[in-house]
This record gives structure tokens, sequence and C-alpha cells, in this order.
């Protein structure tokens, strides 16, 4: 009889921890913003200067870290309902501390999104190319001043090719989450130079790395984002 | 100005740190008034290694008398720098990334611990007094 009876409290204490567990499981919320997938391998960049080390790091650390802190934050009630990343980056009344971890989180997809393994190559029947020639005089010239752009910002920052709302590319650049859609452009190209996008590789030598990062330009995608504003 | 200033920050920033630093003497004029300022030294500690850790993007935290000679914790952007507040610096942490990069990577955190392992103490002291 003991033993039947030690039996059945233990089951019953079993049924309570078991029913507890999945009311914990029921109210725990699930995460709303989610790490997209890197759209090449973690070494596809290595040969031309972009290491496994830093993706690992950049992605993995940094564009995850900020993930797990938007996350953290909507879970805290500090995040509207509803509103896409974009939405948080474009609204007047999101806190800085939100657009902060949006921003970059929106950021570095577009950024990973900017390169490709077999990238570097911008064909003449672009029709961003054509326009690229046709807004800054020659493709030479945006890339002279793209490249001058990205190693001429203090500090950390993102340097932006976006459409304007007169369908002209523009060259934009700011601090630290800095993006344009607040500005009303269409973003097609990114480049992030806060300093852990190269000093595992380049440490102090950003104009290496933006040499790297040029010769890496996913010029299809650009091409696609640039179509998409027609 | 950011030129000027990140000149100046930096050599701050060495003088910030010595290898023997780390210990602040309870003796220290500096550490009495950290006490009174920030309710203990501890907290004191709590809130500068905070500002240190939360800082987003490149910049500087900075550890400064006031005009009406208390301490005061501020922190900027870039090439920040106290002086044009019209505060007397006493104490920096730079946290740019450049500063923790190579040794750290992306754990800001370590770097900052480090750095209170290293301290100046007798140097902060030394500006503590002078501007009192």
């Amino acid at each position: 009889f003991q033993c039947f009876h030690r039996r059945v409290s233990f089951l019953r204490s079993f049924d309570n921890l078991a029913s507890n567990l999945s009311i914990a499981m029921a109210e725990e919320k699930q995460d709303r913003f989610t790490l997209p997938a890197l759209p090449f391998a973690e070494d596809a960049l290595k040969d031309k200067g972009i290491s496994q080390e830093t993706i690992q790091y950049h992605y993995g650390k940094h564009h995850a870290g900020y993930v797990r802190k938007l996350n953290a934050q909507d879970k805290d009630g500090n995040v509207a309902k509803d509103k896409s990343l974009e939405d948080l980056i474009k609204a007047q009344d999101t806190s800085p501390k939100v657009f902060n971890l949006a921003a970059q989180i929106w950021n570095h997809t577009f950024y990973w999104e900017s390169m490709a393994p077999d990238g570097g190559a911008c064909k003449d029947d672009l029709n961003v190319a054509k326009q690229l020639a046709k807004d800054f005089g020659s493709f030479d010239k945006f890339m002279e001043q793209f490249k001058a752009r990205a190693g001429g910002h203090f500090g950390s920052g993102w340097v932006w090719l976006s459409v304007d709302k007169e369908k002209k590319l523009v060259i934009t650049d700011g601090h630290d989450a800095f993006n344009p859609l607040k500005d009303g452009l269409t973003p097609v190209l990114t480049i992030d130079v806060w300093e852990h996008a190269y000093y595992v590789d380049r440490r102090n030598d950003r104009g290496a790395y933006i040499n790297s990062f040029v010769s890496l330009i996913n010029w299809a995608k650009v091409e696609e984002r640039y179509n998409a504003c027609k | 100005f950011n030129l000027a200033a990140q000149i100046w920050n930096h050599t701050f920033y060495w003088q910030s740190m010595s290898p023997d630093g780390g210990a602040c003497d309870d003796a220290l004029k500096v550490k009495a008034q950290l006490k009174s300022d920030f309710g203990s030294f501890d907290k004191f500690v709590e809130e500068f290694k905070t500002r240190a850790a939360k800082h987003f993007g490149s910049g500087w935290i900075w550890l400064s008398v006031n005009a009406e000679k208390k301490l005061v914790i501020t922190d900027g952007h870039d090439a920040f720098n106290p002086i044009k507040d019209g505060l007397t610096p006493i104490l920096t942490i730079d946290v740019w990334e450049h500063a923790y990069y190579v040794d750290q990577r992306n754990d800001r955190g370590a770097y900052i611990a480090v750095f209170m392992s290293l301290i100046n103490w007798s140097k902060v002291e030394e500006r503590y007094n002078a501007a009192v």
C-alpha cells in the first residue's frame, strides 16, 4: 500500500510539473523578429578579403545580437505592435533605442544582400549602370565618390546608394544605424563602415576593406532593387 | 575639431591607464568625492561601466569635475570631449571598436573590465586635485 501511495504522489507531482510547464510555454512569446539567413556561406567572401571569422562575428554576433536585443525589448513591451522593421525605422515616434536595433537589423540584412562571391562587375547594359553614368558623369566617377564617402565617414555608420523621388541615384551617409528610408529614399546598395566590419581582416585600413567590398558588389541585386523603383 | 579632439582624447586615454593601476585607495580625495556623488564607490563603478557598455557606436565616456566641483559621468559620439561643456575631465575610456576589436572582438564588456583593472587612479587624483 505504501508503495502504491508513493507512486501516486509521484505521479501527482509530475502532473503538476507538467501542467506548470505547459502554462509557462504557452505564455512565453515567440520571437517576433528573426535573423535572416546569410545569402552565402560564411567563407564565401574570403578570397576577396572578407574572412569567415569576420562573418562569424559580424553576422553571428553583431547582427544576431541586434535581433536578440530587439526581441527582448519586444517582450518588455517596448516595441510598437503590428509594425514591421521598416515601419519602425520610418515611424517618427520610435524610441532611439528601438530605432537603433530595428535599423541595425535591417541595415545588416541589406548589407549581406549587397554582396555576392561572384560580384564586382557592373555590366554597361544594366539600367542602374546607365543611370549612374547619367547622375555622376560616369560610372568611374560614381565609384570614386562612393569610395571617398565610405573612406571619409568619421566614426561608425553606413554609406548608401539610393533612388530619390526624382528617380535619381544619390549617395548619402550617416552615423551608427543611419537608414535612408527615413529620408524618403529607396536604397539599392550599402556598405557598413563600423570598425567591426573590417578590423579583423584589415585592422585600421578601411580603404583596403572598401576595395574588397567594391569587388564583391552584387550588381544583379542592385539592378533588381533599382528596377523595382521605376 | 574631430582631429584635434581625437589627438587630445587619445593622449588623455593613455594617461588614464597604467600597468600597476586598478586599485583606488580609500585615502584618495577623489574616492571620497565619488562616494559622495554616487552613493558609494561601487555604485560609481557600476554606472561608469554601464555607460561605457551601453554607448551606441563610436565614442568616449568621461568622468569630469563640473562647475559645482561635483563628479559627473558624460558620454558622447566619435570625438566627443567634455571641455566643450565647461567640464574638467579626469578619466576617460575609449569605446570605439578599434580599442577592443583586436583583443576582445565584439566583447566590449570584457574590454571594459580590463580597462577598470588598469585605471591610473594616482593620475585621476592628480587631475581631481588640480580641478578643485
